[in-house]
This record gives C-alpha cells, sequence and structure tokens, in this order.
C-alpha cells in the first residue's frame, strides 16, 4: 500500500506537535521515523494509525483519503514500545483477538494462530499469559498479533526500545527481514539512529515537529543538510568546529586557530562564498594520525572501545574526537600529528543551521 | 540470635499486641457476651443459646417484622447498592479517565464536592423526591423484590445511598482505569475494536480488582447503612426495616434493654460481612501480572 502524508499538521491546544508535514512511501517500503524524544514522531505514528486526528492535512493510503477513517477499517497493525498485550488472554487469545472481532470462525483462527506463532517461533507458548513470558518472547508475540491479518501497512513504537542489547541486534534482523519477506510496507518509529540506518530503506528525520529530511541512510549520513541531521547520525558523533574562512594564496582555507589551518578542497567549496565563520564538521572516522602532514597536537584521553579507541586531543581550544586502531597503543600525553580527511569535510551555517554544501 | 536483637524484637511485639487489644477485646466481648446470661466484664456469669431466640420469634411482638425478613431486605440494599454503584462507576470511571468531552474538569471537581457534602443536610429535599417518586406508577412502588424506587421501599433507600457513594465509586474506578496503559487501548482498536468492546473486552477484565475493591467498600456500606434506611423508611417496626435498623428496637422503650441480645443481633449481623470479605480478599490480593514489562 502506497502512503501519503500532505501537510499534516497536528496541534494539541496552543502547542503544534506536528508542523506541515509531507511525505510519500512506496508500496512496501520500510520507512523510520527518526528523532529524539519528544519530536512528535510517535504523534504522527498515531495519526497514520488514526488514533490521533489530524488538526490539518492529509493521509492518502493508495488513492483514499482516510483522515474519517477509524483505525478498525485503515488494514493496519501495531507494534507498541511496551508491547500492549492483554494480560488476561493467554497468547492464543492475543493472537486471535483481531480474528475474532472479525468473527472469523474458530478453525481460521486456530490454523492462523499456528501459522504466525510457527512464523514467530512462540508456538510451545500459546497457552500461557503475557505475564508469564520474557519481554523478547512478548515482543514476538505483539509482532505476531500485528501480523495475523495480514495488515497492508505494519506501524512499530520503538518496539525494541525495552529489550537488552544482544536481543534488540537480533530482533533488528528478524524484523527487517520479516518486513522484506512479507512486502508489508512499514513505519518504523524510534530514537535510535543505529536501528534507522540498519533497517529502513528510508528515513524521515523529525525536530520539533518539523521533517528536517527524507532520504536513505547513506545520503543522510554523507551528506546531512542540516546541523540538527550531522549531529544526530553516526556513531560517536560528528566533530563540529567553529571556523573561520580564509582566502590564502588563491585558496579557501579554513581557520580554527591558534595556527591550525584546512586547505578546503574544491569539491567541498561552501555554496556561497562565505568569508568569516562558519560550522566546519568531520567525522571521527575521517581523522587519521599522519607522520609527514597535519597539525601538532597531544593525547588528552584514550577512551577503548573494543574495536576502536576513541581517542580525544586538543586543537586550540576545542577537542578533537578520533578513532585509531588500538594496535597503535596510544596514550595519554604522547605527541601526534592529526591530518583531516577533507574530502569528508561538511561546512554549515551558523545561523540558519543549514549545510553550505547540500542544503 | 543475641539477647539484644530477641528483647527489640520482645518490645516490638508488645507494642503491636497493646495497640490492637482494644479492637480484638471488643470483638471478644461481643462474642461472649452474646452467649451469656450476663457478663462482668469478659467474665461470663452462666453461658446461655437464650439471646439467639431472636432467630425463630421475634421478641416485641407480632406486629414486627421476623429477624429473616429483615435480613432480606438489608441484604437487597446492599446488593442492589453494589450492583448499580460498580456498573455506574466503572462505566464513568472509563469515560473520565479516558475520553475528552466538554465538562469533564467540571465534573470531576463536583463530584470532589459531592463526595465530602455532608448527606444529612439533603434528608429533607430528598425526602420530597422520594414521595414524588412514589407516585410514578410501577417504578414508584409496584416492583417486585425491592418494592420500587419511592419512599418506603428498598430500592428507594438503595437508590439514595448510591448517589452518595457514587462520587467515591467514581474517582476509585477512574483511578484504576488510568493505571491501565494507553497503549493496550490503542492496540485493541487497532486490532478492530469499538470503544465499547474495548471497554467490555479489554479494559474490564483487567480492573477486576478494582471492581471487587469498590464493591466490597459498597456493600458494606449497604449493610451498615443506619441515617438513610432509617429516614426514609417508615422506621423500625416497618416491613422495609433493615438490620441496623431493626437493633433500635431494643432500645428506648420502657422495658429495660437487653444487652446480651443486643450483642447476639450484632454479632449475626456481622457474619455477612465476614464472609463476603473471606470470598472477596482474593480479587484485592490478585494483582495482574501485566502485560507490560517496564513499558509506558
Amino acid at each position: 500500500m502506497k502512503i501519503e502524508l500532505k501537510n499534516l499538521t497536528k496541534k494539541f491546544g496552543a502547542v503544534t506537535a506536528i508542523s506541515r508535514i509531507n511525505l510519500d512511501i512506496k508500496d512496501g517500503e520500510f520507512v523510520a521515523f527518526l528523532g529524539p524524544s519528544g519530536c512528535g514522531k510517535t504523534t504522527t505514528l498515531l495519526m497514520v494509525a488514526g488514533i490521533y486526528k489530524p488538526t490539518e492535512g492529509d493521509i492518502i493510503f493508495d488513492e483514499t483519503r482516510v483522515n474519517n477513517f477509524p483505525p478498525k477499517d485503515r488494514d493496519i497493525g501495531m507494534v507498541f514500545q511496551s508491547y500492549a498485550l492483554y494480560p488476561h488472554m493467554t497468547v492464543f487469545q492475543n493472537l486471535t483477538y483481531p480474528l475474532l472481532l472479525k468473527k472469523r470462525p474458530k478453525k481460521e483462527m486456530k490454523r492462523e494462530a499456528h501459522y504466525v506463532s510457527d512464523m514467530m517461533g512462540i508456538e510451545e507458548l500459546l497457552n500461557r499469559k503475557p505475564g508469564q513470558l520474557s519481554g523478547g518472547q512478548q515482543q514476538r508475540v505483539a509482532l505476531g498479533r500485528a501480523l495475523i491479518k495480514k495488515p497492508k501497512l505494519l506501524l512499530f513504537d520503538e518496539p525494541l526500545s525495552n529489550l537488552d542489547a544482544r536481543l534488540r541486534i537480533s530482533m533488528r534482523g528478524e524484523i527487517k527481514k520479516l518486513q522484506k519477506d512479507l512486502g508489508i510496507t512499514s513505519i518504523y518509529v524510534t530514537h535510535d539512529q543505529i536501528e534507522a540506518l540498519t533497517m529502513a530503506d528510508r528515513i524521515a528525520v523529525i525536530k520539533e515537529g518539523v521533517l528536517q529530511a527524507y532520504t536513505d541512510p547513506e545520503d543522510l549520513h554523507d551528506r546531512p543538510k542540516t546541523l540538527f541531521i550531522a549531529e544526530f547520525i553516526g556513531n560517536p558523533p560528528m566533530n563540529l568546529f567553529d571556523v573561520e574562512i580564509q582566502s590564502e594564496g588563491g585558496k579557501l582555507v579554513a581557520n580554527l586557530g591558534d595556527g591550525v589551518k584546512f586547505v578546503i578542497l574544491d569539491s567541498r567549496k561552501p555554496k556561497k562564498t562565505v568569508k568569516g565563520r562558519v560550522r566546519m564538521g568531520i567525522r571521527p572516522q575521517d581523522i587519521h594520525i599522519d607522520s609527514k602532514e597535519g597539525f601538532d597536537t597531544r593525547v588528552f584521553l584514550v577512551e577503548p572501545m573494543g574495536r576502536d579507541d576513541l581517542v580525544v586531543c586538543k586543537a586550540g581550544n576545542v577537542d578533537v574526537h578520533f578513532l585509531v586502531d588500538p594496535i597503535m597503543r596510544l596514550k595519554m600525553e604522547d605527541s601526534i600529528k592529526l591530518r583531516f580527511d577533507m574530502k569528508k569535510s561538511q561546512f554549515f551555517d551558523t545561523e540558519t543551521e543549514l549545510s553550505l554544501l547540500w542544503a | 540470635m543475641n539477647w539484644k536483637y530477641r528483647i527489640e524484637k520482645a518490645i516490638i511485639y508488645i507494642l503491636l499486641i497493646l495497640s490492637v487489644s482494644p479492637i480484638t477485646l471488643g470483638y471478644l466481648w461481643l462474642l461472649i457476651s452474646s452467649f451469656s446470661r450476663k457478663t462482668e466484664g469478659l467474665r461470663s456469669l452462666g453461658w446461655t443459646l437464650g439471646n439467639w431466640s431472636f432467630l425463630s420469634a421475634p421478641p416485641f411482638g407480632r406486629n414486627y417484622a421476623s429477624i429473616w425478613l429483615v435480613t432480606l431486605n438489608t441484604l437487597l440494599v446492599a446488593l442492589t447498592m453494589t450492583a448499580i454503584v460498580v456498573l455506574v462507576s466503572s462505566l464513568a470511571g472509563y469515560a473520565l479517565s479516558r475520553m475528552k468531552f466538554t465538562g469533564r474538569k467540571t465534573f470531576l471537581s463536583l463530584t470532589l464536592i459531592l463526595h465530602a457534602f455532608p448527606s444529612v443536610t439533603l434528608l429533607i429535599p430528598i425526602y420530597f423526591v422520594l414521595r414524588w417518586i412514589s407516585k410514578i406508577p410501577l417504578v414508584g412502588r409496584g416492583m417486585p423484590l425491592i418494592g420500587g424506587f419511592g419512599f418506603n421501599t428498598i430500592g428507594g433507600v438503595a437508590l439514595v445511598m448510591v448517589a452518595f457513594q457514587l462520587p467515591f465509586g467514581i474517582w476509585i474506578m477512574k483511578g484504576f482505569f488510568d493505571n491501565i496503559s494507553w497503549d493496550m487501548e490503542r492496540s485493541a482498536l487497532i486490532d478492530g475494536a469499538s470503544r465499547f468492546q474495548v471497554w467490555r473486552q479489554i479494559m474490564m477484565p483487567n480492573i477486576k480488582p478494582g471492581m471487587a475493591s469498590l464493591a466490597i467498600f459498597a456493600f458494606i456500606y449497604g449493610w451498615n447503612a443506619y441515617l438513610i434506611p432509617f429516614t426514609f423508611t417508615i422506621g423500625r417496626a416497618g416491613k422495609t426495616a433493615v438490620l441496623s435498623v431493626y437493633l433500635q428496637n431494643f432500645q428506648g422503650d420502657t422495658v429495660m434493654t437487653n444487652w446480651n441480645m443486643v450483642t447476639a443481633v450484632g454479632l449475626f449481623q456481622l457474619i455477612p460481612v465476614m464472609l463476603f470479605f473471606i470470598f472477596t480478599q482474593k480479587y484485592l490480593l490478585n494483582i495482574y501480572g501485566g502485560g507490560a514489562k517496564g513499558g509506558a
């Protein structure tokens, strides 16, 4: 099912939770709504589900405007963060509740429950109550209940947030595979950028009720349109510095101060030929230790992270975070030379916070 | 286990025993004196079953209702009232907890004020209301069992007590509904339930402990009520008397009050409450292992 949101707006009294969101979701696509807590992503999801009514704008499923359709007429399944299982019913009754409401025959309910529980690996739990299940099992039941009526749209509201880290990673893969196998259009709300980046075909970044960007994970990571996206996407987060753009011998230079300067490449030249202060961004993995080029600094802090060490150095007055191979055995106070890979640099306007490269 | 620890424990026990003894001694006295001719403190001066003769023959003569009719009346008042209070409170509590409508806030604060309202001040106006209801055919005084909802009927007394109990009930039920996660209700709506089905099939089973505790409160209130039954029936001798009013027959006449028989009737009135509590307390303790694990 295709989905289109047109100028979607939701106000709670005087507070605008969602402001004029426009986006379209293709049939079978997996879209993530990503943003910090309270940014309005769940509100948007609940409007798509039909729990909230939009204040303005339209929600269109295929060619039909569904603004005034109650949830049960929208052909959707939803998985909640809290699982929202019915504690007084067994797993079987939970799974078949949507079919019971549709007054389907007992035989069909049994068949479908077995099909779904087999798919979710919860067959032996059918006679238990939700209170007797672990968090991961409960989430599988919730997923099964969302799938049993074969919905045309699946909604996920931070479904993995209450699971432990390992389970989260395995469920992530399972949900993605399930979605691709069944080909159901899906919207996945999360505040975890890794979930969004690994699972979604496209990501809608929302901040304070405004859609910041709607694009694929790679584009979001490599070509952030706003400062917010640059800060929010990527782990460890992008380094951001205030620099002065200057012209030196026909070349543009970003001056960090204290004699630290970087030559800006033509491919990364800020759109507006601004002279003056801008925000320069560079990801930790694009900073390298070099023996010849670069500026001199000392290691301030080393944080082992397993595969990499996260190292903090000072460049002038600001901290620079970057990743090195633990094999280098960097220690505090070691003298090193740092080179920024300027092919990967980002520039942002300090006032509008828009990218000077992509916006 | 050293001596110091033992002494500490002993002191705690002594304090606890002292603080509960007035209550337990009271019940003990009630029990002993109901089977005694006379008592001196907790000491019986001769055991007898004579105090319980009221079970077979009314001690005040033929014009008075039998204890069994009075007990039935009391049971009807308490049950009618409990049924209405639980039903109305759970519907109103759900609406107030979950739905948005004009006047919701006002309604909530009004019920709170009503809860604190001294009911005595309303006795006279309610008397006129009940007289007026009596004039309605059938509903007024022509119904089987409860008599109707007018003056001097079981239903009328129950109805007035429902009115006084509802603010409390609604607030209790609203609290129980507030504790059920919105997600569960949203989930049911998405699964295809109507709002009424959500209430019936999802919400109600999950607030059984709440309904049970409200039912216990309401039943005990109804069973023990005195002022309202006394005011809105034609008194202690009538066919509509309840136990608390019936007890009054022992007092104030020219004869000396037979206190031992009063304690027997009191104990008799206490038994159903005890039984009711024993059978419902498991609901009070029955806390569901919820479907939410650390969820909002």
